[in-house]
């Protein structure tokens, strides 16, 4: 049974969360994935005001493919994460609290989210049409000229995810491979 | 001499383009069903479901399967009977990439330096690779190649001492330090022999194979099939969140070597294995 979150996401919802829950993510989300990710980070370092309140928020790793007529954003599935990884610890020092893309993180990313209070969740790679339904609206609010990878405002229902790294050191990936493998 | 319109391969090209991306092959579907019935992991086969739910949606709406439609990928091969008229075949190839992705609201993924990395705004240019064959007749397949899947390829000039025990053990240690990243279920191309570059280019025309297809040498076909098992035995599973199905199929092709080499290359695809023929 998947359990209903809303994004921003606040500590005590985060503290709730373990790895391989199931949930449904409803509310307010930013995409990011590379070129976004640098200019975040490099506008942070330069002491500039970031496009949107990363307190409590959460980034999903998405290019999407553009809206045909008629539609409010086209497919959106996630992207690989480690490229993130050399920027995410700065963002969860800023507020950041909540990550959405898939494959594994690297050790200074786990570190942080124990120490910050962030989780990982996973969303299916390549079922991009299945989960561009559950975006509601999506308009871009930063750096427009990066085209695919500008920085977007995403309302979603009922998102689903799964978690893979929560606070606590859990990690979906390593324990469900694990279980399954024979050699 | 057979003349083709430059117009004629502009278009068939663009919608090679936009059916690659929304209408995922048949041998596909079959093989994320038959994946169905192996999969041991209940999360595994809910994604499998997923899958397959979001291929009839992508298929309906005549929307990307994913939204990283790709690296246009061009394979030509070109009877020596034919000639273009109105332009060049690369212009008309090109053209009908950029018309395309435009057209078909694909997403445009290629930036027109490594390190500066501005978009192209086109999705061109396309990779295209050409063969001269006997004839009057022009095949065009449009390979749209995702860069998730890509990032875990690799290349390894390995000795024939290694054989085929240092190429399944290449070929394994790339698929496991992959985990979930490719998108697994995965195709595993894998070229061996030939040069540095001949041998990438195999592995990825490898991934044109229809899955479920037999390799006509039977000693590859060994080879596909003790290296799906194996890499089915990983545990990495649909997503890599473990399970059975981390693997949809493993195609070969070898080509001849240099007496002091034995390049092996493993091109990684995920699960939507993208590609569409046509012949003018």
């Amino acid at each position: 049974m998947a359990k209903k979150i809303t994004a921003p996401l606040t500590a005590e919802t985060v503290k709730d969360l373990r790895a391989g829950d199931s949930v449904l993510i409803s509310g307010t989300i930013y995409t990011g994935r590379d070129l976004a990710h640098k200019r975040l980070t490099d506008a942070l370092k330069a002491g500039e005001k970031l496009p949107f309140d990363l307190a409590g928020a959460v980034i999903y790793y998405v290019g999407p493919s553009p809206a045909k007529p008629g539609q409010v954003i086209g497919s959106a599935g996630p992207t690989t994460s480690y490229r993130m990884d050399a920027y995410s610890p700065m963002l969860m020092e800023k507020g950041l609290r909540g990550m959405i893309g898939k494959g594994n993180r690297t050790q200074p990313v786990l570190d942080a989210m124990k120490q910050r209070g962030a989780v990982y969740f996973a969303a299916v790679g390549g079922a991009a049409a299945l989960i561009a339904r559950t975006i509601k609206a999506a308009k871009v609010i930063a750096y427009d000229d990066l085209g695919p990878e500008a920085v977007r405002e995403l309302k979603v229902e009922d998102f689903p995810a799964i978690v893979i790294n929560d606070t606590y050191g859990g990690d979906l990936y390593v324990a469900g491979v694990a279980k399954y493998k024979k050699d | 001499m057979r003349e083709i319109q430059l117009d004629t391969i502009r278009d068939a090209v663009a919608k090679l383009c936009i059916d690659a991306n929304c209408l995922l092959g048949d041998d596909v579907v079959r093989a994320l069903k038959n994946g169905l019935a192996t999969e041991e992991s209940p999360a595994g086969k809910d994604i499998l479901n997923q899958l397959l739910e979001n291929e009839q949606i992508a298929r309906k709406e005549m929307m990307p399967i994913c939204q990283d439609t790709g690296w246009a990928v061009v394979w030509v091969e070109m009877g020596s009977g034919v000639r273009v008229q109105g332009g060049e075949l690369y212009d008309a190839i090109q053209q009908g990439v950029a018309k395309g992705y435009k057209d078909g609201f694909l997403r445009k993924s290629i930036v027109e330096d490594p390190l500066r990395r501005k978009n192209t705004g086109t999705n061109t240019p396309a990779i295209i690779y050409t063969d001269i064959v006997p004839g009057d007749g022009l095949k065009i397949t449009v390979q749209p190649k995702g860069g998730g899947s890509e990032n875990m390829s690799e290349v390894k000039m390995l000795s024939a001492s290694d054989g085929a025990d240092g190429i399944a053990k290449f070929v394994l240690d790339r698929v496991w330090r992959s985990q979930a990243n490719p998108c697994p279920p995965i195709i595993a191309g894998i070229g061996i022999g030939g040069t540095f570059e001949k041998c990438a280019m195999l592995a990825k025309h490898s991934l044109l194979r229809e899955i479920g297809s037999v390799h006509p040498d039977p000693f590859y076909a060994e080879m596909e099939q003790s290296l799906l098992e194996r890499i089915n035995r990983l545990g990495i599973g649909p997503q890599g969140l473990g399970g059975r199905v981390t693997a949809l199929a493993v195609f070969i092709e070898a080509f001849p070597c240099h007496i002091a080499t034995m390049p092996c290359a493993v091109n990684i695809n995920c699960h939507a294995a993208r590609h569409q023929s046509v012949t003018l």
